[in-house]
């Protein structure tokens, strides 16, 4: 019987739940014996010039031993990321100017952690406040610049050589359009960032929280001015990173740097409210969306215009937009799609990728506009949607976005939520209401969508070894932190090999053991590096029929393997995999490479009850279906779902990162910053559905972004929906109390004029 | 998040922490519950030289009925935790108000170690217990080395985390009305999330209004008392909640978006108060 497809409980868990897991700050690695504590002195203003470093009293203080200004760093600063403007470059330690709040500043080496806090509030840094640059509109005038030597606040663009098409809509009845914020999101891992490093025989031995060590061990090395070769990175257990611990942090390098300069091994970890200005951030776009079409609800041309935020330092966030423009017309067949994105720097918090990274910040832009665009015509959005996607027939379609679509059942997806939710008799109920004037609305918000999965990194490395004594290893590139490979990868080869998920053991995060992958991020891992162990558990079960027939003196075309055993077919004769290990190591290295993304798609329902007396809204259902096509273990599969929604409906209704007008972060604190709870979300109603790809063989899609993609314009759609009777339009995420108690209000006041 | 060095002591007694305080003064602080002084302290916004904990002390712990028959009141410990207070039968049966508030406070960790002497004491204008006090008309009892006094709720407080408790004085008790169980009562907390703080709260029992977060202090709604002891409706009368108010603008809220929930909530409260 195949163990695909069937609810294999997490092999990881016993441990978690047990002894807990071993994460980067809970080693006890004997390398690490004697370790000096590294606390960071980091700016408290948002934009500043230093104008002097006072060090002496923290030198003095117990337990220190050293303590680094940034002129003593002797690594260049560096661009974080390649595609942005050259002189956009970050130094270590922050040396004649800061840009957020949060930027370190002076770094505090003591024997003991504790003594950390004490010594840095000893340093005394002068500054010379320069005014804040936090709204993208204000950023692109230039007024003000993070960068002098720059002359401009714009890191990188995409499609801005060319002007927009000023005949665009000439064909349409109706024309709607309206800025929409993509607010800013902090990925707020339950572990924040650690790095330990020691310095011995003319190497670094890095362990940190990060979720592509190959990745994170090239860009140290860089950093820091050595060979790759002189950078082994490992990764412990890792809790949580939903993009914001993709490769390393600038940080990392500095703590090996600190290992080198003082000849101990250095100890680092940030606590929560470093965490909230330290880590990358996510999303943070300011949209224009303009669609137009006819009064049937044809949709005939969309045009969606970005500021996107770098922070005060360009990463990965800089090359997001990139995937909001190729996903921006969504599951719709449009016939004219123009977009373009301005990258612009901030001072605050860098963006990077945030679970969905790009694509959530498209589907929130289309599904808001064809709201918009259906409300405007007067017709029901579903049947606007419908009348607009894009047919099973038409694929593989390649979109004006220029994405080309692999496989697709929008319609139906549209319809399985439809039919679930119970669609017109939730009309009636809101006509009901509304008539009634209850204080309770109720809201309906339906979106569909398509996302890009592995897009960018679509090749894996894979090793699978069988040894003697009957147990397996497996080697993978990709890096889990939560998503469940450990049981996934064993499921994998137990299928080839006929061996026992107890005996099969999973290894990652060692850049000395796998040296190269690409890591998990972007909902990649299965579609390649699942693939690629699949590939090399069924490469290995050939070897060993090679070696066995030998050995068996059979034809390989006779031989089964089945239970860890290759047989000759019909008799009693074979060998074990086990056995065959004995002479000779069986073991295959692999690499499989898709060549092309897949585009996963599906359908929300969201249901939301709004009270219009105080404007709370608060989500009573949710159905979803979100296509990924076969699914190896639906435990993992709706575990994946479930993240993501969650943290969709919390973007929708909750979560926002807030600065103040000089740069102070508002939202630094979980007292603050509103994620969800348990308390916060209803059951989620999981509907099934496997279009397969041709993508790989296995025919599987990414599943782990699906959620924040699909549920954050449900959920926003709905709680405008709940009060598009009282003349509501529009409403930003999140969709706070006083945000929909305000918008209220604004149409109330209209309404009258 | 690791606090200035302090000293700490775990005196056996209250007098034994009195003597403390008497002699520390404004070096030291009490430790009740530590669920408001620790994160200050890691957040280095207060650094005390010494630690008093408070924490396991018996005889600050106790909920039971004082006095004779129409001059009784329900007496509680200072140091008795939101969780006993919420779980009570003496607290159920004879002010069920403090019960129901009390359980809407953070979430049952932080219900298991805060206490209410701690929450009044602290004189955060978000905190519930203090409002839900300020509606039952209830009494601070007050000890130093100098004695003891009972301060009404009414004149406690003086502003943002500050009260009429001089530094060598411990709250030992508070006293609030005997309200029955068969009392017209009402909690209107009004959050983002289940375990966040009060936006804005109003808590009512028997036509008296207490409000969170209208202002420095806990308040009550005056004139919606006066309209409703002159016969107005519910409605005439919740709309004057907001009355005589001085909420702060913040993240979660406009000065106006609180003035309109303190009206909201009044009224709610008030109607389900009645029908009870
Ligand atoms: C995450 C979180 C959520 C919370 N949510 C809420 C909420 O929703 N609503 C709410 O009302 N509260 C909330 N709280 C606060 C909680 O109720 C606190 O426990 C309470 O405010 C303080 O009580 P404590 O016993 O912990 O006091 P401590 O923190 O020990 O002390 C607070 C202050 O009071 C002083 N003090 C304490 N006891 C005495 C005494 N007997 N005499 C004189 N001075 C004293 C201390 O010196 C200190 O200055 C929350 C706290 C946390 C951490």
């Amino acid at each position: 019987m195949s163990i695909m497809g069937t609810r294999v409980i997490r092999t990881e868990d016993p441990l978690f739940l047990s002894r807990g897991a071993t994460y980067t700050d809970d080693l006890t690695d004997e390398r690490l014996i004697g370790a000096l504590h590294l606390t960071l002195v980091r700016s408290p203003l948002a934009h500043a010039r230093i104008t002097s470093v006072a060090v002496d009293e923290a030198r003095a203080a117990p337990g220190v031993v050293a303590v680094v200004t940034g002129a003593e760093v002797d690594m260049a600063p560096a661009l974080l990321f390649g595609g942005a403007n050259k002189a956009m470059v970050r130094s270590f330690l922050a040396a004649d100017k800061v840009r957020f709040v949060g930027e370190p500043v002076v770094a505090v080496l003591t024997e003991e952690a504790y003594q950390g806090q004490d010594a840095a509030d000893l340093v005394e840094v002068d500054y010379d406040p320069l005014p804040a640059v936090i709204d993208l509109h204000a950023a692109a005038t230039d007024e003000v610049l993070l960068f002098e030597d720059a002359g401009t606040n714009t890191s990188n663009g995409f499609g801005l050589d060319a002007e927009f098409d000023e005949h665009l809509f000439d064909d349409c009845e109706v024309v709607v359009t309206r800025e929409i914020t993509n607010q800013r999101l902090a990925a707020a891992s339950l572990e924040t960032r650690a790095a330990s490093a020691v310095w011995t025989d003319g190497r670094y031995t890095l362990w940190c929280s990060t979720q592509a060590p190959q990745s994170a061990r090239d860009e140290v090395a860089g950093w820091l001015g050595v060979d790759s070769a002189q950078v082994h990175v490992i990764t412990p257990d890792v809790g949580g990173g939903f993009g914001a611990k993709i490769g390393a942090d600038p940080e990392f390098a500095l703590v090996a740097w600190l290992a080198r300069h003082t000849g101990r091994p250095v100890r680092w970890h940030e606590s929560r409210s470093e965490n909230m200005t330290g880590m990358v951030q996510g999303r943070s776009q300011a949209q224009t969306v303009t669609i137009g079409g006819n009064r049937d609800g044809d949709v005939l041309a969309y045009r969606l215009d970005v500021l996107a935020d770098a922070g005060a330092y360009p990463r990965l966030g800089a090359v997001l937009p990139l995937f909001t423009r190729m996903m921006a017309p969504g599951v719709y067949d449009i016939g004219k799609v123009e977009s373009r994105a301005r990258v612009l720097v901030t001072t605050t918090t860098s963006i990077a990728a945030y679970r969905g990274a790009g694509r959530p910040e498209a589907t929130a832009a289309i599904e808001r506009a064809m709201d918009l665009f259906a409300a405007e015509i007067g017709k029901d959005p579903v049947e606007v949607r419908r009348r607009n996607l894009i047919k099973p027939e038409q694929f593989p379609f390649t979109t004006k976005g220029g994405a080309p679509y692999d496989t697709g059942e929008y319609a139906n997806a549209l319809d399985k939520v439809l039919d679930a939710a119970g669609y017109p008799e939730l009309r009636a109920e809101q006509k009901a209401r509304r008539e009634r004037g209850e204080v309770v609305q109720l809201g309906i918000g339906v979106s569909v969508f398509v996302e890009i999965t592995g897009g960018g990194a679509f090749s894996e490395d894979a090793a699978v070894e069988v040894h003697p004594d009957g147990t397996v290893t497996v080697l993978t590139g990709t890096s889990p932190h939560g998503q469940g490979h450990a049981t996934a990868w064993a499921m994998l080869a137990s299928e080839h090999l006929g061996i026992g998920l107890d005996k099969i053991t999973v290894k990652h995060g060692d850049t000395d053991l796998v040296p190269r992958g690409s890591g998990t991020m972007g909902s990649r891992s299965l579609q390649t590096g699942g693939v690629a162990v699949y590939q090399a558990a069924g490469e290995l079960v050939e070897l060993a029929k090679q070696r066995a027939a030998d050995l068996l003196e059979a034809n390989a075309d006779d031989l089964d393997v089945a239970d860890g055993r290759v047989s000759v077919r019909g008799t009693d004769s074979g060998v074990t995999l086990a056995q065959l290990a004995e002479s000779e190591p069986l073991r295959v290295d692999t690499n499989f490479d898709s060549g092309a993304p897949c585009f996963p798609f599906g359908a929300h329902l969201a249901v939301v009850e709004v009270d219009v007396e105080s404007g709370k809204a608060v989500v009573d259902r949710i159905i979803t279906v979100d296509d990924a096509g076969p699914v190896l273990n639906p435990v993992l599969a709706e575990g994946q779902r479930h993240g993501g929604i969650a943290q969709g409906i919390s973007q929708a209704l909750l979560e926002e990162v807030v600065y103040d007008e000089d740069g102070n972060p508002l939202t630094a604190t979980f007292a603050d910053y509103a994620f969800p709870s348990a308390a916060e979300l209803p059951s989620f109603t999981l509907l099934d559905m496997a279009t397969p790809t041709h993508v790989n063989p296995m025919g599987v899609k990414g599943i782990g972004e699906a959620g924040t993609i699909g549920a954050t314009p449900a959920v926003q759609s709905a709680v405008i929906d709940a009060v598009s009777h009282l003349g509501v339009r529009h409403i930003d995420m999140p969709t706070s109390p006083l945000r929909v108690w305000t918008a209220i209000n604004a149409a109330a006041v209209e309404g009258a004029q | 998040m690791i606090p200035v060095g302090f000293e700490y002591v775990r005196p056996d007694s209250v007098d034994g922490a009195l003597a403390l305080l008497a002699e520390h003064g404004e070096d030291a602080t009490i430790l009740a519950g530590g669920h408001s002084i620790l994160p200050v302290m890691k957040l280095r916004l207060a650094a005390p030289e010494l630690v008093i904990d408070i924490g396991r002390l018996a005889e600050l712990n106790y909920v039971r009925v004082d006095g004779d028959g129409d001059d009784s009141w329900v007496a509680i410990g200072a140091g008795t935790r939101h969780r006993t207070v919420e779980s009570s039968d003496v607290v159920a049966a004879e002010v069920p108000l403090l019960a129901a508030v009390a359980r809407t406070v953070g979430d049952p960790q932080i219900r298991h170690r805060g206490t209410l002497g701690g929450s009044l004491a602290h004189a955060d204008p978000a905190s519930d217990l203090p409002a839900a006090v300020l509606a039952l008309g209830g009494t601070v009892v007050l000890r130093s080395p100098r004695g003891e006094r009972s301060v009404p709720i009414t004149g406690f407080y003086t502003g943002v985390f500050s009260s009429v408790k001089e530094p060598d004085e411990l709250i030992v008790e508070v006293r609030v009305p005997r309200t029955g169980a068969g009392s017209g009562w009402a909690y209107e907390k009004f959050t983002r999330r289940a375990n966040d703080w009060a936006i804005v709260a109003v808590a009512v029992v028997d036509g008296r209004v207490g409000m969170v977060n209208m202002g420095p202090t806990p308040l009550r709604a005056s004139a919606t008392e006066a309209a409703l002891a002159e016969g107005a409706s519910i409605a005439d009368a919740a709309a004057l909640a907001d009355q005589g108010t001085d909420p702060t603008g913040d993240l979660t809220a406009t000065k106006e978006y609180r003035r309109h929930l303190a009206r909201v909530l009044t009224k709610r409260a008030l109607t389900t108060a009645a029908g009870a």
